[in-house]
């Protein structure tokens, strides 16, 4: 017997394709939407991840230092690094802000990582070199579009490009700048020259501050004030053999800190950062899915419905219904294996040209191919309940 | 090559109905679109169906051809009773595939295969390899001249071939009968002529009963034998049997 599927889509091949073209270009949008939502998912962790760290100390009763402001002095992490089981610790702290380089402006996460530890610094270099002066050099993430070399303006001061990472970027997506944490306290905690001189000129004429038998008290406040010893938080890493919660565990009850191992952490990021962001994309794709099956559902039953006279004479002439069914799957199958495979192609084209990763695992191209088929295989349900009832009557006569 | 006449032996009428009744719905809207018809078409024998719109054609076409079911009467097709005031145990699609033929008023045929493949579809269904059925088309073909159009599209056959290949098709089964429904309608004269003489000639070589369907006044006259149908009642009237132009 002649596949007479295989005969109309090579007859039909233009319109066929053209079909398929459709259905692929919304399988891809599709696609590119579980991608999103991946890519948004990996990039919460990502800096979590590449710190190298097991723990998170922060400010205690918060959920920082992403999901919350955290500050903590930044001598804390002595007394955790001498703790059992902590086999390091260091100070890191972190600040989003608009970082300058001539006329434009790129929104950055600014990370101040203690140079001397492994805990936070940037995983790998792309370009150029690490750190090695205790002021105003910086390495970029690939995606602020910085080269090596080139001069960039964190708030007032102006640093240079020494390096360059790849992959780095914030629970939101921004890129990631890596600066020192000295440069990283001043910058944070650092006022500007207008406000620390009011500010003393306030304290200067308050009585209580700055009292005439106590002169080194105003200087004492002063001091305190516009100093910039705070850190978001203590990464820690703790020593092979020793269970992380149970350290964790053990900073809690002695230091009086919140502590975070990866998994709370990383559900911190998902589900308090980004978990409206996500719930949204997920909709969306949701919503996405019901319409392309619907669409497909649509495509197969107008293809079906277009040869519906065929389908009388066939059944006329003798055909068997499983002959009928075979062909209306065939070209839903063939549909769906195309469009899938365009859909697919498409993704991966225009995926580079999103400014957020676009994330695309296997699984998930397995997952999306299956529900293509299952979808095809479900919409030619419909399909073929309407050509099983054509009656041959209708072939003759009329 | 062109094969010989079927020696099979022949049964007294390729198609003979009895006493067939068929009633559209029941009660007081019940209709009686056929009324005790009596129709007998010999092996072989090309008949005239005449009748105005609405006279009942249609259904007994349908009837003829194991499409609907009548509501009484009895049947017998090539030899075999296939409904005596209930069908027999056949499967309607295995009886219309293998013992009736169609050709209908536009040829419909399947425009996304040849037209070779369009006549071997039938032997196929019949579980025919593709190479045998290819073969017995090609054969039909053949005997229609059409041969060397044999592996063109649908779309690329002028009119009159395309009716050549439903003609081809109808027969590639050998059906004990084959029900054309005004199989000229879409024609000109001549080519009408041609058809209807390629019919006669194809139904006394494949030993073939055929009813034809037509309102054709050019064709009606060719006929030996008609039946005429009106408000579902059937009358047989002897026909002209004017020969076919050369």
């Amino acid at each position: 017997m002649i596949n007479l599927a295989i005969k109309e889509i090579v007859h039909t091949r233009f319109r066929y394709f053209l079909t398929a073209v459709g259905l692929g270009l919304l399988i891809g949008t599709t696609l590119t939407m579980v991608g999103l939502v991946r890519g948004m998912a990996a990039d919460a962790v990502t800096l979590i991840r590449s710190s190298n760290a097991d723990l998170w100390v922060v400010q205690k009763n918060t959920e920082g230092p992403f999901a919350e402001s955290s500050t903590m002095y930044d001598d804390v992490y002595r007394s955790i690094a001498g703790l059992r089981g902590v086999a390091g610790a260091a100070n890191a702290a972190y600040l989003t802000l608009q970082i300058g380089q001539g006329n434009r402006e790129v929104r950055a996460l600014v990370v101040g990582f203690d140079p001397d530890s492994s805990l936070g610094a940037p995983p790998h270099l792309v370009a150029g070199r690490p750190i090695t002066r205790s002021h105003y050099e910086a390495i970029a993430d690939v995606k602020t579009g910085f080269k090596v070399g080139d001069k960039i303006m964190i708030r007032r001061d102006e640093y240079t490009v020494v390096g360059l990472t790849s992959g780095m970027v914030s629970s939101s997506g921004d890129p990631v700048v890596f600066i020192t944490l000295q440069d990283a306290q001043t910058e944070q905690f650092e006022k500007d020259n207008d406000y620390i001189y009011n500010e003393r000129a306030r304290l200067a004429a308050n009585p209580e501050f700055n009292p005439p038998d106590d002169p080194g008290l105003l200087q004492a406040i002063t001091s305190y004030q516009e100093s910039s010893n705070m850190v978001n938080t203590v990464l820690v890493r703790v020593a092979p053999g020793y269970d992380p919660n149970a350290v964790a565990a053990y900073i809690r009850r002695w230091k009086y800190y919140s502590v975070y191992t990866y998994q709370p952490m990383a559900q911190l990021l998902l589900v308090n950062v980004n978990g409206i962001a996500l719930r949204q994309l997920g909709m969306f794709m949701a919503i996405l899915t019901i319409v392309g099956v619907a669409i497909i559902m649509l495509i197969i039953y107008i293809m079906t419905m277009g040869k519906i006279k065929e389908i009388a004479i066939l059944k006329l002439i003798g055909a068997k219904n499983r002959t009928i069914v075979s062909m209306i799957l065939q070209e839903a199958w063939g549909l769906g294996v195309l469009g899938f495979f365009i859909g697919k192609i498409a993704a991966s084209l225009w995926a580079p040209l999103f400014p957020k990763r676009i994330e695309f695992i296997f699984t998930d191209s397995i997952t999306a191919f299956l529900f293509t088929m299952f979808f095809c295989t479900l919409a030619s349900v419909l399909s073929i309940r309407a050509a099983l009832k054509v009656q041959p009557s209708s072939a003759i006569g009329d | 090559m062109i094969p010989e006449k079927t020696t099979l032996p022949k049964p007294r009428f390729a198609i003979n109905v009895e006493n067939m009744v068929k009633i559209y719905g029941s009660g007081p809207n019940a209709v009686k679109a056929l009324k005790e018809v009596n129709l007998a078409v010999r092996p072989g024998e090309v008949v005239g169906l005449l009748g105005p719109s609405g006279s009942g054609k249609t259904t007994l076409l349908h009837c003829l051809g194991a499409v609907i079911e009548p509501t009484s009467g009895r049947i017998t097709l090539g030899g075999e009773v296939i409904y005596d005031n209930g069908w027999g145990k056949q499967d309607f699609r295995t009886l219309r595939r293998d013992k009736i033929g169609f050709i209908f008023q536009a040829p419909y045929l399947f425009p996304f295969i040849s037209a070779l493949d369009n006549v071997a579809i039938l032997p196929m269904l019949t579980g025919r390899s593709n190479r045998q059925a290819r073969e017995r088309a090609l054969e039909l073909l053949t005997v229609l001249e059409v041969d060397h159009r044999a592996h063109v599209k649908p779309s690329k056959l002028s009119g009159g071939e395309q009716q050549r290949v439903a003609i081809a098709r109808a027969l590639a089964n050998q059906p004990a009968l084959i029900l054309a429904d005004e199989p000229t309608a879409p024609l000109d004269s001549e080519r009408s002529l041609i058809v209807m003489k390629i019919l006669t000639q194809m139904a006394e070589r494949y030993n073939t009963a055929i009813i034809v369907v037509t309102h054709d006044d050019l064709i009606i006259p060719r006929f030996k034998r008609l039946y005429r149908i009106r408000d579902g009642i059937v009358h047989e009237e002897q026909g002209q049997g004017l020969p076919f132009p050369d």
